[in-house]
């Protein structure tokens, strides 16, 4: 039971990857599921920046003043890991540019079929 | 489906509670996460690049490979979608097509106080996210950001007047070159490290073009050229992808 004890925020993760998987798969408008692969893709980076979290650790930028060239007494504990913060930053942006790449070809087989129902499409190629 | 679909999300959700169990207590400094290379992230980066943020510092130094082609990706998606969209259709979408020939687009009705609002918007929108960039190693921020900020600006002006009346002014025959410029600058600048006798993407080698300046502030130049490359690419194809998407690729009308 240590998760429910300390680490309760994880199921909060899991419970948000659970509602993106179950779109993802159950339904059959291919947007809907496109909101379920970004609720599962949210979960993900929720959970990456999460990770970075050490208690009692400031934001991962130096107290330094503008021109300041000498080092401060950096300590690794009163800084909170930056690492996961830099790998979800460019996540993020990529995870937008591939939704659009998702909503054109979308787009493109509403052109196409006149219709975002996964069935219906499926249908309309097997006839044709 | 839906039995089946929740059959494997319970089955994902129970193995990840499972897995949750063995991990370190949340928040703490000693999780292995938190250690190893992390710890030398936090205390040499400052003194390596003189950058107090410490995620621009990781983003466009240590990790400069990942980066570079992140923003290939960005480029990549964008042009991407400008062919998926602008390929010819099929023939079931002619078919339909020459049976119920597409209504005629009516021009949207103008609307003064909201021209007015996003004429207002639009310069300061547009100098936060130069701010966002050229502050990026004192605060949070960074080419990423401000390439959202600089292209939801031109959102806002496509939403607010039309897209026709962006686009007249800021065309695609000027934001998709932006975009690949951006990639160049950052490509560019590695090659020219390289050419200069060090590492791809090793700024020290740029210290033969500006003598005088310590190894530590060439590296936070550096990672300054870098980031204006970034928002280059990430502004330009966040309006593209806008641009394209709302008018089915042909750049007609739009919301």
């Amino acid at each position: 039971m240590s998760v429910i004890e300390h680490n309760f925020i994880y199921l909060f993760f899991v419970v948000l990857l659970m509602i993106g998987l179950y779109g993802a798969i159950a339904k059959v408008n291919l947007v809907k599921k496109l909101f379920g692969l970004t609720i599962f893709q949210t979960a993900i980076i929720l959970f990456y920046v999460s990770i970075g979290q050490k208690k009692g650790a400031a934001i991962p930028i130096l107290e330094v003043g503008h021109g300041h060239q000498a080092l401060p007494d950096v300590v690794a504990a009163h800084y909170i890991n930056p690492l996961p913060h830099v790998l979800m930053l460019t996540a993020i942006v990529v995870g937008v540019a591939t939704v659009g790449v998702a909503l054109a070809v979308i787009q493109r087989l509403y052109a196409e079929y006149g219709t975002v129902e996964e069935d219906e499409i499926l249908e309309k190629i097997v006839r044709s | 489906m839906k039995k089946f679909a929740i059959l494997v999300t319970v089955l994902v959700g129970a193995i990840l509670v499972w897995g949750a169990t063995d991990f370190p207590q949340w928040g703490d400094p000693n999780s292995p996460a938190s250690t190893h290379v992390s710890d030398r992230y936090i205390t040499e980066a400052y003194s390596a690049s003189h950058v107090p943020n410490l995620v621009s510092a990781i983003l466009a130094d240590y990790r400069n490979f990942d980066t570079m082609f992140e923003t290939t990706v960005v480029f990549t998606a964008g042009t991407a979608i400008f062919l998926i969209l602008r390929l010819p259709l099929g023939p079931l979408a002619r078919r339909r097509n020459s049976k119920h020939p597409q209504a005629e687009r009516h021009p949207l009705p103008r609307d003064p106080i909201l021209e007015m609002a996003c004429r207002i918007l639009f310069p300061p929108t547009h100098l936060f996210g130069l701010y966002v960039l050229t502050h990026g190693h004192y605060s949070p921020g960074g080419g990423f950001q401000a390439g959202v900020i600089l292209g939801a600006s031109f959102i806002l002006l496509a939403i607010g007047f039309d897209l026709r009346a962006i686009l007249a002014r800021f065309p695609e025959g000027l934001f998709k070159p932006l975009a690949a410029l951006g990639v160049l600058l950052y490509v560019g600048l590695g090659v020219l490290c390289l050419l200069l006798g060090g590492n791809f993407l090793d700024y020290e080698a740029l210290r033969v073009l500006a003598p005088g300046i310590s190894s530590a502030m060439i590296r936070s130049h550096g990672i300054l050229i870098v980031e204006c490359g970034v928002t280059l690419t990430v502004g330009s194809v966040i309006f593209g992808i806008y641009a394209n998407l709302v008018s089915r690729g042909n750049h007609e009308g739009g919301l």
